[in-house]
């Protein structure tokens, strides 16, 4: 089973460890992304998130799919964020439950590899003296 | 033939619009509209990637396009 959501409301992770839970799983991996104070010096004031909503869906149901496949995962929960987000807030959470604790991780991290490589969010950093569209330029 | 473009991130503010309306060769393709997008606004070749979507899909630069399709210009994500 699988779960995807895009919102513009607060991330629950225990709704996403919740949802993968499973008798048949031996190991469950959450992965929770926050916004970080600093990028190198610049002190970020908050981010925000824009996204291409039925694609964005789509792909991330795409990852899901290839790393249930691979990993052989019961179960893959992948929520994402978008709007403005303030430091510490969660623009997004992974769980996957597998029946071994090792594909548990490397599943967790395809997947969010791979959402950072080819899910159609874009996150603008905000700082004290300006504004940058994250790895938009070399 | 006329196609409606959508831009979203850096893209809208390249474009200063969230929509474009662009008017190319009937059967042009993904190649000829990111060349066509980057001599229009020479910003777009300064990114560290351009991808154009298709009705929801990553295509590659042979796909060709026609009027009906949702075209969504993608530039460089950062999602996480």
């Amino acid at each position: 089973m699988i779960d995807i959501q895009l919102k513009d409301t607060t991330l629950d992770t225990q709704e996403c460890v919740d949802f993968v839970a499973s008798d048949s799983a031996g190991g469950t991996t959450v992965f929770i992304g926050t916004v970080r104070n600093k990028t190198k010096d610049k002190t970020v004031v908050r981010l925000e998130f824009e996204a291409y909503p039925p694609m964005a869906v789509a792909e991330m149901k795409k990852i899901a799919e290839q790393a249930k496949e691979k990993w052989n995962a019961e179960k893959i929960c992948i929520h994402h964020r978008t709007g403005i987000l303030d430091i510490g807030e969660i623009p997004v959470i992974i769980a996957v439950a597998t029946p071994h604790r090792k594909a548990a991780f490397e599943a967790c991290q395809y997947c969010i590899d791979t959402l950072k490589e080819t899910v159609p969010i874009w996150k603008k950093e905000i700082f004290e003296d300006g504004e940058v569209w994250v790895a938009a330029h070399p | 033939m006329k196609i409606e473009i959508l831009a979203f991130g850096i893209a809208k503010d390249i474009i200063k619009n969230r929509t474009l309306s662009l008017d190319i060769p009937a059967g042009s393709n993904v190649g000829f509209l990111k060349n066509e997008l980057t001599s229009r606004f020479p910003d777009f070749g300064k990114l560290k990637s351009l991808a154009i979507a298709v009705n929801e899909e990553y295509q590659a630069d042979d796909f060709n396009l026609s009027e009906k399709d949702e075209v969504v210009i993608i530039p460089p994500v950062s999602g996480g």
